[in-house]
């Protein structure tokens, strides 16, 4: 191609973009693939040359293996309870004329708000045995015995549910919000009724999407740490993921560890190839409906019932946990319940006055997110417009390789950054560092992801008009391109941010004595019963995740959060 | 032949009101057994709710509407859709993706419990008229356009309908297609006999494809005609400009002669009801002559002002001194004139139609 005006113009953006993309390659390549090699060889290579010992310590006893099966029982109960729940309220909200729809959608964003652990620690109060508010309800009201005890598997796989349902309900309400009207007019006007159209016409056509749904649900519940830690070690037992924290305590059993977390890899790599191979098989998620007209399926009384439904669902995951939350936060004994005399500010003033990393952790959790977030959303840009538009050879594998950390468990991530980083020559255990760019991995999928589907929705023919009127690439990127995604990436640096904010299963292995995070302090507390400033803490938390959703909100648009690209 | 002449779907006195707007205000149409209808307007005329009323989505504010000795909707009357036994082919043909070519086609089959034998048998047969026999097993996702609207008439058709309703059915498709699909309907319409409702806005679509026109504007029925009658006798001047071009001519009709400025026509068919107010002279049946210095009630004098060529014809103006627009004349490319010059526009009686 000839050029015979801005040459040296084009020629410099065309380098350092050049520049970028390679130090980028390398950037990830060292984060994301060299991680995952070492966690491969540390299992197998140990002082004493290659030997398959951790394997055989790692899946050798029993013990290890039932709690690899309980996570499987957890993940498949779990994925089941929350596609109950997560569906309905979709197709309640997506298809049908229940009362203050807009309202029900609010509470699953609230939802995915809670941090599951904080969510779990509410339940703490409220369900567990003896001074657990539920019980000594159901005492005051009559009962024999108790009434529950969340210190259970079934209080495991209720509490893993209850806080992953709104990924069905994502997934469900945009499959449904693509199915138009007109599909199930035309099996109508053949004759079949509601409940039949319902069932062999809207149901199948979302199939995908409910399969997706669950099998992130699944995944999600396998590498959940906080609430088995919560609930299953006072509760005596123990499943993959705090299992492979034991294998971390005194002393450390790195090898051991690794080999174990190839379970979990395994587990989640066969899940999502299966996953694709069924999608590939059925290729019709790639006929969307045009969204088309939509008329609501009148409920008629039973629309109250649903409403009650999707109400009582909110209260178990965000309503009554938010009262015990903030009855503790603000009481000097939370068991004393709700008094005047009860009423105290000290579990704040404790915490940012007195607490010796409170504080600390706080700020280091927004250093942390923010850092975290910019470079996400940076990295994700740069990569998905360069494959968008070509600009250079294997960007396109560049940005699959950025969406391959969404196969990783957090928890094994951290157990690969620690083998990977800890050891000289990084030796960046217990640094800010290791943490951020453990997060940056763990949210650059989601990062892209976001980049890549604001990118596509940008007509390519824009630039060129501004090409043609004499603009140069860099130019057309500062002038048309970037105020064009701004609103989507403001959505993706919230959702980012959020995300990192209440990472635990990553931070729980990396974190320092100077560099806890917020959600790691938490689990802490919990250890120590130390409820009220727990709760005070985790007040703190809400607080900041609600300016950043209202923030969010107001910037990218009401449904930013439940959106799926 | 009592069957054909006495009304198979009629639809009397219907409105359909969404709070203040008036969506359709007022219908009588009385549609025979085995009869192509097509609904031919503007968008927001009201078609596609009529439509939409006939197949049981919407329910009529007032008025009735029967199927033989049946009534659908009527005041405290109302049959589901899916209890009409009609079948519907949508603007964005509505083929579900999860399903085959086969099972879309034998999902209304299967409905009415038929044995498997017989659902294959049908579902083989209509797949063969429509051409699609060898996609059988594919998924809509690997079709065309083209064969996705096939599919659609396919599925619609094997049940047998009382009634089939089209809504739009060709606007998703580009041009040549369009024509090709347009023959396709009414081919399988006269293979199969079943009467038919076509909503479009396409005129040329409606005239090719329809026994009967049914002009609709502002929630009424402007006038309902072959095509023919249609064209060459507009009752309104809606219609008359609706379809195809058409010039027309204000003024008032007195003792059987139409006076507009300096013309003075007489008219011999005149429209019943309201008197007319306008007559309408399509293009090419103006001739154009040299002017030869006399007025006669069909030779105007006039000024001709621009001139146009279009490979098979001249498209001329001409002006008449005393009316205010312009005329326009259509002539084959052997007829040319200068312009800036004077000539005489002959009319011909039945070229002249008199129009409320």
């Amino acid at each position: 191609m000839q050029r015979t005006d801005g040459r040296g113009t084009a020629g410099f953006a065309q380098r350092s973009l050049w520049l970028l993309l390679v130090a980028l390659a390398v950037t990830m390549a060292l984060l994301i693939a060299a991680p995952m090699l070492r966690l491969a060889l540390t299992s197998v290579f140990t002082e004493n040359g290659v030997s398959f010992e951790p394997w055989v310590e790692a899946f050798g006893r029993s013990r290890h293996l039932a709690a690899l099966w309980r996570s499987i029982v957890l993940g498949v109960a779990a994925a089941a309870l929350s596609c109950l729940a997560g569906v309905t309220m979709a197709w309640l909200v997506s298809r049908t004329d229940m009362p203050a729809r807009g309202f029900v959608s609010m509470t699953v964003v609230a939802t995915f708000v809670m941090p599951p652990y904080l969510g779990a620690v509410a339940w703490l109060l409220l369900g567990g045995p003896n001074a657990g508010w539920i019980n000594k309800a159901w005492l005051a009201l009559g009962g024999t015995s108790q009434l529950l005890n969340i210190y259970s598997f079934e209080g495991l796989i209720f509490l893993v549910a209850l806080y992953l349902f709104p990924f069905h309900f994502v997934f469900a309400k945009a499959a449904l919000d693509m199915v138009s009207s007109e599909l199930e007019d035309a099996a109508t006007i053949l004759g079949a009724s509601r409940a039949l159209t319902t069932w062999r016409i809207t149901l199948p056509m979302v199939l995908p999407a409910i399969i997706g749904g669950s099998i992130v649900v699944f995944l999600e519940a396998i590498t959940l740490f906080g609430t088995p830690a919560l609930i299953g070690i006072p509760a005596g037992f123990t499943v993959a993921t705090t299992q492979l924290a034991q294998f971390f305590e005194f002393p450390p059993r790195l090898e051991a560890a690794s080999a174990y977390s190839m379970a979990l890899l395994a587990l989640t790599v066969a899940l999502l190839a299966l996953q694709r191979a069924w999608l590939a098989r059925r290729g019709y998620t790639s006929v969307s409906g045009k969204g088309g007209e939509r008329r609501p399926t009148p409920l008629g009384p039973w629309r109250w019932v649903a409403f009650g439904f999707c109400v009582a669902i909110g209260t178990l995951a965000v309503f009554a946990p938010l009262v015990v939350l903030l009855q503790a936060a603000f009481s000097k004994a939370w068991s004393a319940g709700f008094s005047i005399a009860n009423l105290t500010l000290d579990n704040f003033r404790y915490l940012i006055f007195e607490h010796r990393s409170a504080l600390q952790s706080i700020w280091n959790t927004l250093l942390y997110s923010t850092i975290t977030a910019c470079l996400a959303v940076l990295a994700a840009l740069v990569v998905a417009y360069a494959n968008a538009r070509r600009l250079a050879p294997g960007a396109g594998l560049l940005q699959t390789l950025c969406t391959l950390p969404f196969a990783i468990p957090g928890i094994v991530l951290a157990v690969a950054f620690y083998a990977t980083f800890a050891p000289p020559p990084f030796s960046l255990y217990g640094t800010g560092t290791i943490l951020v760019l453990a997060f940056l991995v763990r949210s650059l999928p989601i990062a892209v992801v976001q980049a890549a589907g604001s990118i596509r929705s940008l007509n390519p023919e824009m630039e060129d008009a501004a090409r043609v009127l004499g603009a140069g690439r860099i130019t057309v990127l500062a002038r048309i391109v970037a105020p064009l995604l701004k609103t989507g990436m403001i959505g993706a640096w919230l959702l980012v941010f959020i995300g990192a904010t209440r990472e635990l299963s990553t931070a729980i292995f990396l974190t320092g004595p100077r560099t806890k995070v917020m959600s790691v302090l938490m689990l802490d507390l919990s250890e120590e019963g130390n409820f009220e400033t727990l709760a005070a803490l985790g007040c703190l938390l809400l607080a900041v995740a609600c300016v950043v959703v209202l923030v969010g909100q107001r910037v990218a648009g009401r449904d930013f959060m439940l959106r799926r690209s | 032949m009592a069957q054909a002449d006495t009304a198979f779907l009629d639809l009397s006195g219907v409105v359909l009101r969404y709070g203040q707007v008036v969506a359709v205000d007022g219908i009588d149409l009385a549609i025979r057994r085995g009869e192509f209808i097509a609904l031919l307007g503007p968008s927001g005329c009201g078609k596609t709710t009529s439509l939409r009323m006939i197949a049981g989505f919407l329910t009529p504010s007032a008025g009735t509407i029967r199927l033989g000795e049946r009534v659908l909707s009527a005041p405290g009357v109302f049959v589901p859709p899916e209890a009409r036994q009609m079948s519907m082919i949508f603007q964005s043909y509505a083929i579900w993706p999860h399903m085959t070519v086969a099972e879309n086609v034998a999902f209304g089959l299967r409905l009415r419990r038929m044995d498997r034998a017989e659902v294959e048998r049908r579902t083989a047969r209509v797949l063969q008229v429509v051409r699609l026999d060898a996609l059988a097993r594919r998924l809509p996702a690997e079709l065309s356009g083209g064969q996705q609207q096939r599919v659609a008439l396919a599925r619609a058709i094997v049940i047998e309908p009382s009634v089939l309703l089209l809504d739009e059915p060709l606007s998703n498709l580009d041009a040549s297609l369009r024509e090709e699909m347009r023959h396709e309907i009414r081919r399988l319409h006269d293979e199969f006999g079943i009467t038919s409702v076509y909503v479009t806005h396409d005129q040329t679509e409606a005239m090719a494809t329809a026994d009967r026109i049914v002009v609709m504007n502002a929630g009424r029925i402007e006038q309902a005609d072959t095509p023919y009658a249609l064209y060459n006798r507009p009752q309104t001047r809606f219609v008359a400009a609706f379809i195809g071009r058409t010039n027309l001519i204000d003024g008032q009709l007195e003792d059987g002669v139409f006076r507009a400025g300096p013309l003075a026509v007489p008219i011999t068919a005149v429209p019943d009801g309201v008197s007319a107010t306008a007559i309408s002279v399509r293009p090419h049946g103006i001739r154009i002559e040299p002017a030869a210095g006399r007025r006669e009630p069909l030779r105007w004098p006039a000024r001709l002002l621009t001139r146009t060529f279009l490979g098979e014809t001249w498209d001329y103006q001409a002006a008449i001194a005393g009316l205010a627009m312009p005329l326009r004349i259509s002539r084959p490319s052997t007829d040319m004139f200068d312009i800036d010059g004077d000539v005489d526009l002959v009319v011909a009686p039945e070229a002249i139609v008199a129009v409320r």
